[in-house]
């Protein structure tokens, strides 16, 4: 195998992707944007319009697992979330009682499960939503996670 | 040079299992320093993992990421030995890339 070729086919690709991505051509570089407005909201009805969708339902479709009653230090709380919602295609993790809610959208790509880990920072004992978007419409689940220690204080 | 991320990614039955974890102080902006000056904002911004040049995973983050973050998800699909690929991009536009091989 001619090795020298395909390492100029590989960065050549690479760099014919990045100026791809760099120019917003790619699905991938839309993705990589940062939804700022989302954010910087401070309530869940703020955050659901800054992120496109309306009041969203409840569902028992998606669980907590890995996630503390009680965290004990507020700077670390590991939190799991699933969907079982068909068609997920985005898990986002929204903290009631943090100066901002919103802490991270996952999207899910095909192939990937709606399955993810993390772990997150609370200011204070406060509801934690799992916020799932499936089949292009807003599901959510709740828990409320107690902290003895918050973890954005100085 | 922020300090490279420890990936791991194993095969578990006909599914890839990535565990990230990330090296990043995700200062949330709310602190303050000793002068009583609020020290700004740096966190992590996007993530993006590829399995070979395939995205499996993208996401968009707060400053409520914690410290060091770290990042669990499984994909349908991978071998041993396929390539996999973290970036992340923080809002000082710093930016890091790690590969990986599925084990």
């Amino acid at each position: 195998m001619n090795r020298g070729r395909r390492k100029a086919l590989q960065s050549g690709g690479a760099t014919l992707l990045a100026l791809l991505a760099a120019n917003g051509w790619l699905p991938s570089a839309r993705a990589q944007s940062w939804n700022k407005s989302a954010f910087d909201a401070h309530s869940l009805g703020d955050t659901m319009q800054a992120l496109g969708g309306g009041e969203p339902a409840q569902s028992k479709e998606i669980a907590f697992f890995q996630t503390p009653e009680i965290a004990e230090n507020g700077a670390v709380v590991p939190i799991g979330i699933s969907s079982s919602l068909p068609n997920t295609q985005a898990i986002a993790i929204l903290i009631e009682k943090n100066p901002n809610m919103l802490a991270a959208v996952f999207d899910i790509l095909p192939g990937t499960e709606p399955t993810i880990t993390t772990r997150v920072k609370m200011a204070q004992t406060s509801n934690v939503y799992a916020l799932v978007k499936a089949d292009g419409k807003y599901y959510v689940a709740s828990k409320e996670i107690k902290v003895t220690l918050g973890g954005c204080g100085g | 040079m922020p300090d490279p991320m420890k990936i791991r990614a194993t095969t578990v039955g006909d599914e890839t299992e990535v565990k990230v974890l990330m090296s990043h102080e995700m200062e949330t902006g709310q602190r303050k320093d000793g002068q009583g000056k609020t020290i700004p904002a740096w966190f992590i911004q996007n993530v993006s993992v590829t399995w070979n040049s395939k995205t499996v995973l993208s996401a968009q983050w707060g400053t409520a990421v914690a410290k060091n973050p770290f990042v669990s998800f499984r994909f349908k699909g991978g071998a041993k030995g396929d390539k996999i690929t973290v970036t992340w991009v923080d809002n000082r536009a710093e930016k890091r890339t790690d590969e990986s091989m599925i084990a």
